[in-house]
């Protein structure tokens, strides 16, 4: 087995585990890369089924070529579909203008917190990996989160032979993250290797391109010449900049992302 | 070895675990190893000048790694972490793991998949507490490769004594558990000496530098090429019924006899599914996800094991087992646990307490040594290779301290030390407290499909779950191996004794009733039974109800559809038979029920009475009169 191979068996063997171990169970989808990723995978550990509801937490704010991608990806391979958005924060004026911070537990943490009790999830596959920044890098594969959604990050679970943490208290809920070991490159030749088709907005488009895709305000495009899947991967091979680093709300603080993933953010 | 020829897509990457004791400095080696190899993404180096302006604290390697605010703050390493990392040579997961007592269970998460360890130790302060108990343990999670980086040499001014006293106490520690590292290095993290280039601080050692020394780990050998395919699920989406799993070892092939542990069901093979056709194939192997279709529809449920019919793992409720303990709260013996081992689950009790190794003391202890203790003396701790099939007649009884100790004190060896054995109280242990080992004595709730670590790892080792967590862990050195029977029926994790097709006569001379033969088969589910003998005939579907182990066996299409207690056995409208092959009258549920309410109040008494109420000995079998041999009768 190769390296690519083996991780798409073990990202399999944890989806399959969440859905034999866990209640009611959710696939957070957000278009982007890594999520339209574990799609693919859950397509393939359930032989063609999807087993579970696509969650999106649309802040209002998304670009707006997300959106059209996302209803028709959804349309196109029969997706059960949760849309769901904190009107009352939207309706109230919340923004980045607000503090990005505040902006991001509003629109992302908050609604998905009210999400996840609204509907009564106890799993929520989610396509973080280690290698993003420093406190996803200390997650686990099956993370609790309390009935507050909080993350007790300095208690966390020993977690060893694929033995995962599937006991807890009812109200509590677990985040499970089956791409944790994948790396951003690896993400990318997947997507080449099988053949995955993804929103256009990664390929670059006179001389930019986006390379992590968030909200509208906050995200930042770079400059690129990859207009392909292969020329993205060869970019990737000789960069030396991080891949969140147009992602403004991670430089607000330095420990925003743990301050953030704390309270529920994903 | 792949070479950077091989593209770096296809490179499997080897996992890679720095331990050791708290503040050695395990986060600023690699802190150090990755900044030197120029392997760090620019925010990451510039995030953390910014943390450091920011608290007036000075430039830290081990931010790198120490990602939490509370690890940056308090300068201690919490949690584990991963990030990979390549040579010219190899791909590596380099996974960072607690030195700190209290972290001891985020250290395991670390350092229980990786192929292959590095021990960093302080050149100042020596090998302490957690430098021996990180060894005690990366020895029970079965890791054979390990190398010794002994740090901080700056402090010592890279004096030659002081790293040859460190390095040939650690490796004495090492050996005594069995464990030889493959080389030790002298390093500053600090400076980077001796990690990526050879320092001139250090002209007497000729060994590797740290990132030579990286290739000289390979990857971990397979464990066990015998099947072991632990089932996550059975998928019924479509038409289709698929067993779910990762293949753990050994490869599985369309057309392959199986045998699915415990309940002990035989079947083959007949397509590997997939959702596209590319993924479509004829065999999978190690490490593969997959979802098998049977030819035979069985009851199969998450925790069952699919193997080959000869190498089938060991279906026991009883086992030894070296364990370690996380747990808030002490592991109490004969308290209920819950038991996982790859997907299967039990209810557990600690039945006793063999031995207790407890790495405090047993730290003082090896310090007295002035040689390795060549594993006969220290504490024992080889058992933990030891298993029942050990062939190596190196490996008598004689050599482990657990047998000499526990079997026949008399005989300890000579060479062992004169104060008692650590943990000696044996059967007075009744708890294993935080952070501490032992070998134990586990019995389950029901059997599970088992296998002895050393020859099959995934099957061979297990957790504890007390409460809601994982409180500890372990592997089986030695399985009891359930009574053998000899005829009679097996499966669904039931066992039934019976003589159905025996050939009964009757003895002129004698006037008695006897069995021919000495041919007594063990049939398993899936199996095809002898459905007419000279003395009997059975139809293609029948029930044999089996009183005294309180089973019922289903007989379809002339095959072993099933087992199952008699309290949850349906009368299902074919003909009953007892264990004997006789008919028992039975015409519906009501009449089952009156005869199982019968037969458990069954004695002496009441045993003619009851045969003249319920048994038929005319349908299903005769008595043919014979002289001991029916072929010669007529």
């Amino acid at each position: 087995m190769n390296h690519l191979q083996s991780l798409e068996a073990d990202s399999i063997y944890i989806l399959r585990e969440a859905y034999s171990r866990l209640g009611r169970l959710g696939l957070l989808w957000s278009i982007g890369k890594d999520s339209t990723v574990l799609l693919w995978l859950a397509k393939k550990a359930f032989f063609g089924h999807c087993p579970f509801p696509f969650i999106h937490v649309d802040t209002g704010y998304k670009i707006p070529e997300m959106i059209a991608y996302r209803d028709k990806v959804a349309s196109d391979l029969g997706l059960e579909m949760i849309v769901w958005q904190n009107k009352v924060a939207l309706s109230a004026g919340m923004g980045p203008d607000k503090g990005r911070l505040i902006c991001c537990k509003a629109l992302k943490t908050d609604a998905l917190n009210a999400m996840t009790k609204h509907y009564g999830f106890e799993g929520l596959i989610v396509g973080v990996r280690r290698d993003e920044e420093g406190s996803r890098s200390k997650e686990r594969v099956f993370s609790e989160r309390n009935e507050d959604d909080e993350w007790d990050y300095t208690n966390q679970p020993p977690e060893l032979w694929g033995q995962f943490k599937t006991d807890f208290p009812k109200g509590h809920h677990i985040r499970v993250h089956p791409l944790l070991q994948w790396n951003e490159i690896d993400i990318w030749r997947y997507i080449l290797d099988q053949d995955i088709p993804i929103i256009d907005l990664y390929l670059a488009k006179n001389g930019r391109r986006y390379r992590s895709l968030g909200c509208a305000p906050c995200t930042g495009i770079i400059e690129s010449q990859a207009s392909s899947v292969a020329e993205i991967i060869d970019e990737l091979s000789h960069t030396n900049i991080a891949e969140r680093a147009g992602r403004a709300q991670d430089q607000e603080d330095s420990y925003a992302m743990q301050k953030l993933r704390k309270d529920g953010y994903m | 070895m792949t070479t950077l020829l091989t593209p770096p897509s296809v490179r499997r990457k080897i996992r890679l675990v720095f331990t050791g004791h708290v503040d050695h400095g395990k986060s600023t080696v690699i802190g150090r190893l990755l900044y030197d190899t120029g392997s760090l993404p620019e925010g990451a180096v510039a995030k953390i000048k910014k943390v450091s302006a920011e608290t007036g604290q000075p430039f830290e390697l081990a931010f790198l790694l120490d990602a939490f605010e509370e690890e940056q703050k308090q300068g201690i390493t919490i949690d584990t972490t991963r990030l990979q990392f390549k040579t010219e040579h190899l791909d590596y997961v380099i996974i960072d793991a607690p030195g700190h007592k209290e972290f001891l269970k985020n250290m395991i998460s670390g350092a229980a998949d990786a192929e292959a360890a590095f021990l960093v130790v302080d050149a100042q302060r020596g090998v302490e507490e957690q430098s021996r108990r990180h060894a005690l343990v990366l020895k029970l999670l079965g890791l054979t490769q390990i190398g010794l980086i002994i740090n901080k040499m700056d402090l010592v001014d890279f004096e030659p004594k002081v790293f040859q006293s460190v390095s040939s106490e650690l490796t004495a520690f090492l050996e005594s558990l069995g464990l030889s590292p493959k080389f030790s290095i002298p390093v500053s993290a600090l400076n980077g000496d001796n990690i990526v280039n050879p320092s001139s601080k250090t002209p007497w050692y000729h060994g590797p530098t740290l990132v030579k020394a990286l290739d000289d780990f390979t990857y971990a050998p397979e464990h066990g090429t015998g099947l072991r395919l632990p089932l996550q699920d059975v998928y019924k989406f479509d038409d289709r019924r698929l067993l779910a799993g990762r293949i753990e070892s050994g490869v599985i092939h369309v057309g392959d006899e199986i045998l699915i542990s415990p309940g002990h069901k035989k079947t083959k093979v007949t397509a590997l599914a997939a959702w596209l056709d590319r993924d479509k194939k004829d065999s999978a192997s190690s490490g593969e996800s997959v979802g098998v279709m049977v030819s035979d529809e069985f009851f199969n449920r998450r925790g069952e094991v699919i193997s080959l019919l000869t190498d089938a793992p060991t279906v026991s409720s009883r086992f030894t087992a070296s364990i370690f303990w996380m747990g808030k709260n002490p592991l109490k013996v004969k308290k209920r646990y819950k038991l996982r081992l790859a997907t299967s689950e039990s209810e557990a009790q600690i039945a006793r307490v063999l031995r207790l190794i407890d790495s405090e003391t047993l730290a003082e202890r090896s310090i007295k040594l002035d040689k390795p203790a060549n594993g006969s003396s220290l504490d024992g701790y080889n058992d933990v290779q030891r298993d029942g099939h050990n062939k190596d007649p190196r490996a008598t009884a004689h050599d482990g301290a657990y047998d000499a100790s526990l079997d026949a004190p008399q005989d300890a060896p000579h060479d062992a030390p004169h104060d008692a054995p650590l943990g000696a109280s044996f059967g007075k242990v009744s708890e294993i407290g935080f952070n501490q080992t032992a070998e134990v004595e586990i019995v389950l709730q029901h059997p599970l499909a088992i296998d002895l670590f050393s020859s099959h790892r995934a099957t061979g080792r297990f957790v504890l779950i007390d409460g809601f967590d994982v409180a500890g862990g372990g592997i089986v050195t030695q399985i009891e191996e359930r009574l053998p029977i000899k005829f009679g029926f097996v499966g669904d994790g039931l066992i039934a004794r019976c003589e159905v097709f025996e050939e009964y006569f009757y003895d002129l001379n004698g006037m008695t009733v006897s069995k021919i033969g000495t041919h007594d088969p063990m049939y398993c589910v899936g199996d095809a039974v002898p459905l007419v003998g000279y003395s009997y005939h059975y139809p293609e579907n029948f029930d044999i109800v089996v009183f005294r182990d309180q089973v019922a066996i289903t007989i379809r299409q002339g095959k072993v559809a099933g087992l199952t207690h008699l309290s949850e056995h349906s009368y299902e409208g074919f003909p009953v038979v007892n264990g004997r092959g006789f008919g028992v009258l039975i015409a519906s549920q009501e009449d089952f029920n009156l005869v199982r309410h019968d037969y458990e109040r069954l004695s002496g008494d009441n045993e003619a009475r009851l045969a003249e109420r319920w048994l038929d000995f005319n349908t299903f079998r005769r008595i043919p009169i014979g002289s001991g041999d029916l072929r010669q009768t007529t």
